[in-house]
């Protein structure tokens, strides 16, 4: 398995952000600047998640083989929270590899939903399924949404 | 004096050949024992199983040699081989010999008639074989068919042959329902759907003519969303194929599914196609309650109103998203005598029932009489997944694929999680 360390996520770039342990120090570090999410946010992301994300990503995050990507400490989920966003808003239909298994299937446009839910979904989904991520605003959904 | 030292050198060499004719003759029967517990799946009384292989890689399709030899077809290359060429060197069932060639990914597997023929996600190639069933040359296939759509959904092109000469390779539709903007809530039908020119149907090309494309190809069928168990049932002489329905009903129009709804249909179909047949794909689906023919939602449906008269019916209908990967109709004399001319199907499993449990990952078996299906159909072989947490989450340790028959009868499924391939024997009092 491979190891890689952890780097802050606020220096974060396109950097691959896989991690396994729990003991890093860095971690812990990274775990305390992340701003936490507000109750409210995790509860309503996890209502939008349920009617919009589950059927493809399943219940547990997991994705489905071949198809439709994880959820799981993946360098998307856990990575640039603006590119995060825009593949939300903007749909993706490209085969992306993650940890050496391809996935092909068509992801929609889900830009109907308000920046709100969006931010809400993401701060849910970056801070469930063993992702410990830090939240997503509504100002960085709007920024993504504005940008090209 | 000359000849008779010639003759006694004979004999013992007769004697061995005749040795190893006879080994070889245990080899093909049944004789293999099957695992302690059965490969860990559940079957009738009197069935048994053994791991013929494990660790194989994204086991596809399979075929097996008239010599018991197993080809495999990868969905990726496994160490840059993407066909696999297992053999038991001593007789027990287990495979302990592997070669590897072809690199290129897919699902298409197939023998006939000395050539083995094998798919990647856009071409079709074969192999000359021996006189021992093997292939001559791994490095220069024939490419028969070339320039097949290939896009992020359904690019699988499973393949099966009759016997005049015909090869048919399933093209699926790189779309769920032909919607305007694909798996969006509320996006309506394209009109006269764009996909069926290219893709969305069975393709019938020559089985021995080199580089055939569309154009030298027919559209044998139509509106079929995509297909990966197919055969050729030798009683009827007709194809047959399994259709996976679409997906997302109540996702993309939740005012007319519930989400129970949209886990069961709908169904999915196992249709006996004849040239120019249409089976409806993307206009309608079927119910296999109602027993109809639904207009789809995307194209004015409600989940009642019919449509498409004319698509034909599918023969049997089995419930949604399960996946049927493999089809075989079993013409062996191993297994009982009702298993004798009808099919198994391989459920690779569905991911489209949730948040509702997930449901297939077995292999079932649908009677036929007189090349028709008659009664139920009863799951064969169960267990795949390693639990019913597992089969309701979907995180399957197996999930079934591709069926061959064996030269003595016996019943092979491979597995695309793990890369396991069972051998089922029946093991008679």
């Amino acid at each position: 398995m491979k190891r890689f360390t952890l780097i802050c996520l606020t220096v974060l770039t396109a950097v691959t952000t896989y991690t396994t342990a729990q003991k890093s120090p860095a971690k812990k570090a990274t775990a305390a600047k992340a701003k936490p999410a507000a109750a409210s946010s995790l509860a309503n992301g996890k209502l939008v998640y349920t009617q919009n994300c589950l059927s493809c990503h399943q219940a547990d995050g997991g994705g489905v083989s071949n198809m439709n990507p994880p959820l799981i400490k993946t360098t998307y989920v856990l990575g640039d929270k603006i590119r995060l966003a825009k593949i939300v808003l903007n749909g993706f239909s490209e085969k992306v590899e993650i940890e050496g298994d391809i996935y092909s299937n068509i992801m929609p446009s889900l830009n109907y939903l308000s920046n709100q839910q969006i931010a809400d979904v993401l701060t849910y989904v970056r801070s469930n399924f063993g992702n410990k991520a830090s939240a997503v605003t509504v100002a960085e959904v709007a920024k993504a949404r504005t940008g090209k | 004096m000359k000849s008779k030292a010639v003759f006694s050198s004979i004999v013992p060499m007769l004697a061995v050949a005749g040795m190893l004719w006879y080994g070889s003759g245990i080899k093909s029967t049944s004789a293999v024992t099957a695992d302690a517990d059965n490969a860990g799946l559940k079957l009738p009384a009197g069935f048994g199983a053994l791991r013929a292989a494990e660790n194989t890689g994204k086991a596809r399709h399979i075929s097996i040699t008239p010599a018991g030899d197993i080809y495999v077809k990868l969905a990726r290359p496994k160490e840059g081989k993407g066909v696999l060429f297992l053999h038991d060197t001593n007789g027990d069932g287990k495979m302990d010999e592997t070669q590897g060639f072809g690199n290129y990914g897919g699902t298409g597997m197939y023998i006939k008639d000395g050539y083995l023929y094998a798919s990647s996600n856009s071409e079709v190639f074969r192999y000359k074989l021996n006189d021992k069933q093997q292939v001559i040359d791994p490095n220069a296939p024939e490419k028969i068919v070339t320039g097949l759509i290939e896009k992020n959904q359904h690019e699988t092109k499973s393949l099966v042959l009759d016997n005049a000469g015909n090869i048919y390779v399933n093209v699926g539709a790189y779309s769920n329902s032909c919607q305007e903007k694909d798996r969006t809530p509320g996006s309506m039908g394209q009109k006269g759907c764009p996909i069926l020119d290219s893709a969305g149907g069975i393709w019938q090309f020559k089985a021995d003519k080199l580089n055939q494309t569309y154009g030298d190809g027919v559209r044998y069928a139509t509106g079929l969303r995509n297909v990966v168990g197919l055969d050729w049932n030798q009683q009827n002489n007709q194809l047959f194929v399994m259709q996976h329905g679409r997906d997302q009903l109540h996702d993309l129009f939740p005012a007319m599914y519930t989400t129970q709804q949209s886990a069961i249909y709908p169904a999915e179909c196992m249709y006996a196609l004849k040239k120019g047949d249409n089976a409806g794909w993307p206009y309608i689906y079927y119910d296999q309650d109602q027993k109809k023919k639904i207009l789809a939602p995307e194209y004015g449906g409600d989940s009642k109103k019919e449509g498409m008269p004319e698509a034909i019916t599918p023969a049997v209908a089995f419930p949604g998203h399960m996946a049927p990967n493999g089809l075989l109709f079993y013409t062996g004399s191993q297994f009982p005598e009702k298993y004798k001319n009808g099919a198994f199907i391989a459920f690779h499993g569905s991911w489209n029932r949730a948040p509702e449990p997930q449901a297939g990952f077995f292999v079932v078996f649908q009677p036929f009489k007189d090349g028709k299906p008659f009664g139920q159909y009863e799951v064969f072989a169960d267990g795949f997944t390693g639990s019913p947490e597992k089969t309701a989450s979907g995180r399957a340790d197996h999930k079934p694929c591709g069926l061959a028959q064996g030269p003595d009868g016996s019943l092979y499924v491979s597995d695309d999680v793990k890369g396991t391939i069972y051998r089922i024997v029946y093991n008679k009092k």
